[in-house]
């Protein structure tokens, strides 16, 4: 068997045995329906405007946050990796605020901010610029100096060396940044609607039909679609790494 | 994560007199600096009065009045420890540690074995793609509301980073190593305790740090939600009470829990793994 074959057959194996277990009695079928019954309810989903428009939120919410922790954490990496005195000085300073869960911040940013739609930015921007500051910072340590002293010795402006020497040299390390950033700000941008209902979005709606137990099949196609959402991100990232910075190991092997 | 890596291998294996020295001078120098920072901090939030960022000297009284503010007796711990901060933290490791458990056995059996990777793969995938809070409000009904409920945030969201690497460790296994073991006839689970587990350590290790800092995350989130205690708990009451400067105090509270673990894992890993950095540094790979 091939493995194309072998991951169908797995994956059609899970939902089988989840299906028996929904409909033999072992679990109350109200709370826990089976597969079959959930993926008649995202179909119906579908068509609903909606739930759409809850999709869109939750994923706009997303990319603004994260359009706004790169335009944020890469500028201000290059910074500090570039100058020492600064580096050492925020190195410590930064040591000390990353372990901060930033879902702790949630609460307090409710109530900051009023509106829990400037709330679920501003904590989504704050988780998402950690992974992409270190690793900027990191990279820009890390380049190799002879091509540094080789720019130099062509003579290259401060601006030509920033734009065809170092972006280059760090971009795979940023990319790996956004990645993990792109995890945890779904993570909070999800966090922050399940919390405070009135934030909208996927995890407002899994909240709201969730509630008291009810509406669980449209609660747990929610969080399917949750899912599916997570998943395409990653595969967009893990794609976009291959297809744009592969050059860092490819070149030097030819 | 191969960033990260790099940077413990440049600061861990020095060991001699003055490299020492520099050393301790380093971390003085971080500590002053976070103390410039802080007082920068409350210098900033004393002359701009905002009602949402008290003092920093307001939020350490804050600390100092909700948790360690006990009788003598108690170490001056004040009763709030042991009815927040404990349970929490018994959370936080149980769940942690309960994940690692199964995150480890289940990645040895995948990374071993081709068949079962690709059978389970898709699943794997998708699962670990939910983000954990998503599954909360199914989780509220599924198991009775407090620690229950939490573990199981906590397990299905901190088991990932440690089955995977799990089984990327287990898998990019030293192919002369599993042929010598193959002539010894070692049984299928002593190979896999003895000679995979070992190998598949150092990526243990970097999925177990991954999950702690998940694992605090997901702790403070379900208790936001469905808790009768807890540090997140006490947060949403003083969110309610509209107390500032209590749920800073509960921001910092976890802060230094974060930075502690970590720390704390740090340690351990050196301990466990030593050998694998020391190798590392010696052969300059």
């Amino acid at each position: 068997m091939s493995r194309l074959v072998r991951n169908i057959v797995g994956t059609v194996g899970v939902l089988a045995v989840c299906e028996l277990v929904g409909r033999s009695g072992l679990v109350n079928p109200d709370q826990l329906p089976p597969p079959s019954v959930i993926g008649a309810r995202l179909v119906e989903m579908f068509n609903d405007y909606e739930f759409s428009v809850d999709v869109v939120e939750t994923i706009s919410s997303w990319a603004i946050s994260m359009v706004i922790a790169t335009l944020f954490a890469v500028p201000l990496g290059i910074l500090f990796g570039s100058v020492p005195m600064i580096n050492s000085a925020t190195s410590a300073i930064v040591e000390f605020l990353r372990p901060i869960p930033s879902v702790a911040m949630i609460p307090l940013a409710l109530i900051a901010f009023g509106d829990s739609y400037d709330a679920k930015i501003a904590l989504a921007v704050f988780g998402a610029v950690w992974p992409i500051l270190f690793n900027t910072v990191h990279a820009i340590g890390d380049i190799d100096p002879v091509q540094i002293n080789t720019a130099k010795a062509f003579n290259l402006t401060r601006r030509q060396m920033l734009t065809q020497v170092k972006l280059p040299a760090i971009a795979p390390f940023v990319l790996t940044g956004v990645r993990i950033s792109a995890g945890i700000a779904l993570i909070l941008v999800v966090s922050t609607e399940v919390l405070a209902g009135s934030a909208g979005g996927l995890g407002s709606f899994i909240t709201e039909t969730g509630t008291g137990g009810a509406q669980m099949d449209l609660a747990i196609a929610g969080t399917f679609v949750a899912g599916v959402i997570g998943f395409a991100i990653n595969m967009i990232f893990e794609w976009a790494q291959r297809r744009w910075v592969n050059w860092s190991d490819g070149d030097r092997a030819r | 994560m191969t960033v990260m890596e790099k940077a413990e291998k440049k600061v861990t294996p020095r060991a001699s007199g003055t490299s020492r020295r520099r050393r301790t001078v380093e971390i003085l120098g971080k500590w002053v600096v976070f103390a410039f920072f802080i007082a920068a901090w409350q210098l900033a939030t004393t002359l701009a009065e905002a009602p949402y960022f008290p003092t920093p000297s307001t939020i350490g009284a804050t600390m100092v009045d909700l948790w360690l503010s006990g009788p003598a007796s108690q170490l001056w711990l004040s009763d709030a420890v042991f009815h927040d901060v404990v349970p929490s933290l018994l959370r936080l490791l149980g769940g942690w540690a309960a994940a690692g458990l199964v995150g480890v056995v289940l990645g040895l059996m995948l990374g071993r074995s081709e068949k079962l990777h690709d059978y389970f793969s898709p699943t794997i995938s998708f699962l670990r793609s939910i983000p954990p809070p998503a599954l909360l409000p199914v989780f509220l009904v599924l198991f009775p509301i407090g620690t229950p409920m939490q573990l199981a945030t906590i397990i299905f969201g901190v088991i990932w980073p440690v089955l995977l690497n799990t089984i990327d460790g287990a898998h990019t296994l030293d192919e002369t190593v599993v042929e010598t073991t193959r002539s010894m006839r070692l049984s299928k689970p002593r190979f896999l305790a003895t000679v995979v587990l070992p190998a598949a350590l150092p990526k243990i290790f970097a999925g177990l740090r991954v999950s702690l800092s998940l694992a605090l995350i997901l702790m403070v989130i379900s208790e936001l939600v469905g808790s009768t205690n807890g540090i997140g708990y006490q947060m949403i009451l003083a969110q309610r009470n509209f107390s500032l400067p209590e749920m800073w105090a509960g921001v910092v509270l976890l802060g230094i829990l974060g930075y502690v673990l970590n720390v704390l894992l740090l340690a351990v890993q050196n301990r466990v793994i030593g050998w694998h950095t020391r190798s590392k540094s010696l052969t300059g790979r």
